[in-house]
């Protein structure tokens, strides 16, 4: 692409950030608010919250949380979902649980894994397991039920040992829908991860948030606190995006660039 | 009327033998009797094309030649072994649809090679590249290729296997009139240089005069052979010869199709 084209793609963005920024402005300013923050009191407290030096290791605890969720809900999650798309009857056998567990709001487990695991970091990554597991299992199950039979029988026509079909076939057909779903769990544990801080541990993003509003209804930290979250949200997705484009699972997002 | 075809006699020794195949497929609640009866013989190194309208049953018993489907009565017989499953000494052609999207075109020429050591694996895929014509596009995904090239790609991870029969399912219907006369001379110079059994199903009467040693002709569902027809014209087949344009009318009356469109 060449620098003209790379600033024009910026400068949409860029604009309605200003727009954003500047009706932010407008509205505290007309409505005279002295307790919601205009933008520069927010950048304010953000350099206060930079300087007390908590900003680094909060995101990186509540990244550490998110992660451990994440892998646990991916290893539980992948195997149960291949079963699932393989075998009918565990299907017919799994799915009214899916189907009952899946609609729960991972919030509303807060007490349940307060009781099971005490305040602390257990509680946290069992919600975001929870919060995950789910997509993961259907992407998965889904994906597998999906694989033409044209595949399978291209490699067992090869030759292919049912274990090599496996590896060799099944795995790489349901990979970009695994992705999908592994991307969506991935959104919601970074939705998840700041609810459960603000109750069930005191650290991380979700627990500045709450923290900043009880010890002294200091919202410019409390905003400030927000944007980091949604920042954090965005390049987690972005990052997430970037591994849909990697060669070997890009036929399977025909519509993204390059397909 | 007499018909110019030649009914061709079963051929001395055969690679592949079907004998008194019936298919029956369950379907709604009921079940369609696809194939009924079908009596075949191939030599080996012959190009054999299977030729029946559209829905009658040619697929069907590619499938079960290639060992997808068990049939409901009779056998198959590959060099007089029947055939109960897919083996990687018979290779199935599925139009271009078949390729693994995920692998380059190199890497689906050389899927049924891993056990082959290295060096000697990365030859033979090279050579079949350049048999099909696609140097330059070996590290191409399906999905950045035309179906003119997907088509050869599966040509050529058949042919990678060093197979002793191929079966080819329609494999050119879904490409452009002039992709798969391109594709019609290029087989049979592939076919000519590997000498490979070829079993090829087409709803194309032109397509099979233009490839086949003898065309076998299937009725409608259920399907039973016809008749087998010599298509005795040496290549390179000339489109316009009288025994040409007979061949096609024959064939063509044969399966009941008015002259004139």
């Amino acid at each position: 692409m060449s620098v003209r084209r790379r600033l024009e793609a910026l400068a949409w963005p860029a604009s309605s950030f200003a727009a954003v920024l500047a009706a932010w402005q407008l509205a505290v300013t007309a409505s005279r608010s002295t307790t919601f923050p205009a933008p520069l009191a927010v950048a304010r407290g953000f350099a206060e919250l930079a300087a007390r030096g908590v900003l680094v290791p909060y995101t990186a605890d509540s990244l550490m949380r998110v992660l451990g969720g994440f892998l646990l809900a991916l290893s539980a999650g992948v195997p149960v979902g291949l079963v699932m798309g393989w075998y009918p009857p565990a299907a017919r056998a799994l799915e009214p649980v899916v189907q009952i567990l899946r609609p729960i709001s991972p919030l509303a487990w807060i007490p349940v894994s307060i009781v099971l695991f005490g305040i602390g970091n257990g509680a946290t990554v069992f919600l975001i397991f929870l919060a995950a597991l789910f997509p993961i299992v259907v992407a998965t199950s889904n994906g597998v039920r999906g694989v033409p039979e044209l595949y399978l029988s291209a490699g067992r026509n090869f030759g292919l040992s049912p274990l090599a079909l496996f590896r060799r076939v099944l795995l790489p057909a349901i990979l970009p829908q695994v992705l999908v779903g592994l991307r969506i769990a991935l959104g919601i544990s970074w939705l998840v991860v700041v609810a459960a801080e603000m109750i069930a541990i005191d650290s991380g993003l979700g627990y500045l948030v709450i923290d900043a509003r009880n010890a002294g209804k200091r919202y410019d930290l409390v905003i400030a606190a927000i944007l980091l979250i949604g920042g954090i949200g965005l390049v987690l997705d972005l990052l997430a995006r970037r591994v849909e484009r990697l060669p070997r699972v890009r036929w399977g997002f025909p519509r993204s660039d390059g397909g | 009327m007499i018909l110019p075809l030649r009914t061709s006699p079963l051929p001395a020794a055969s690679k592949l033998e079907v004998h008194g195949l019936d298919v029956t497929l369950a379907g709604n609640g009921h079940s369609i009797a696809v194939l009924r009866n079908v009596d075949l013989a191939v030599a080996a190194g012959e190009l054999i094309c299977v030729l029946g309208p559209s829905g009658c049953g040619k697929t069907t018993l590619l499938q079960v030649l290639g060992g997808f489907l068990a049939p409901t009565r009779g056998a198959v017989l590959i060099d007089g072994e029947p055939v109960t499953r897919p083996d990687p000494r018979r290779i199935f052609v599925f139009q271009e649809r078949g390729l693994f999207p995920w692998l380059t075109a190199a890497e689906n020429i050389g899927f049924g090679l891993e056990k082959l050591p290295r060096g000697e694996r990365q030859a033979r895929v090279a050579h079949y590249v350049e048999l099909v014509g696609l140097v330059g596009f070996e590290r191409a995904f399906p999905h950045e290729l035309s179906g003119g090239m997907k088509q050869r790609v599966e040509v050529a991870r058949a042919l990678a296997m060093n197979p002793d029969v191929l079966f080819l399912d329609e494999p050119f219907g879904a490409l452009d009139s002039i992709t798969r006369l391109t594709l019609r001379r290029e087989l049979l110079r592939i076919w000519e240089a590997e000498r490979k059994t070829i079993v090829f199903v087409t709803h194309d009467i032109e397509e099979s005069i233009q490839l086949a040693d003898r065309i076998v002709v299937m009725s409608q569902r259920p399907a039973t052979v016809r008749r087998v027809v010599e298509v005795d014209i040496p290549h390179p087949r000339d489109l316009s010869s009288r025994r040409y344009l007979e061949l096609r009318d024959g064939i063509g009356a044969e399966i009941g199709l008015a002259h004139r469109v």
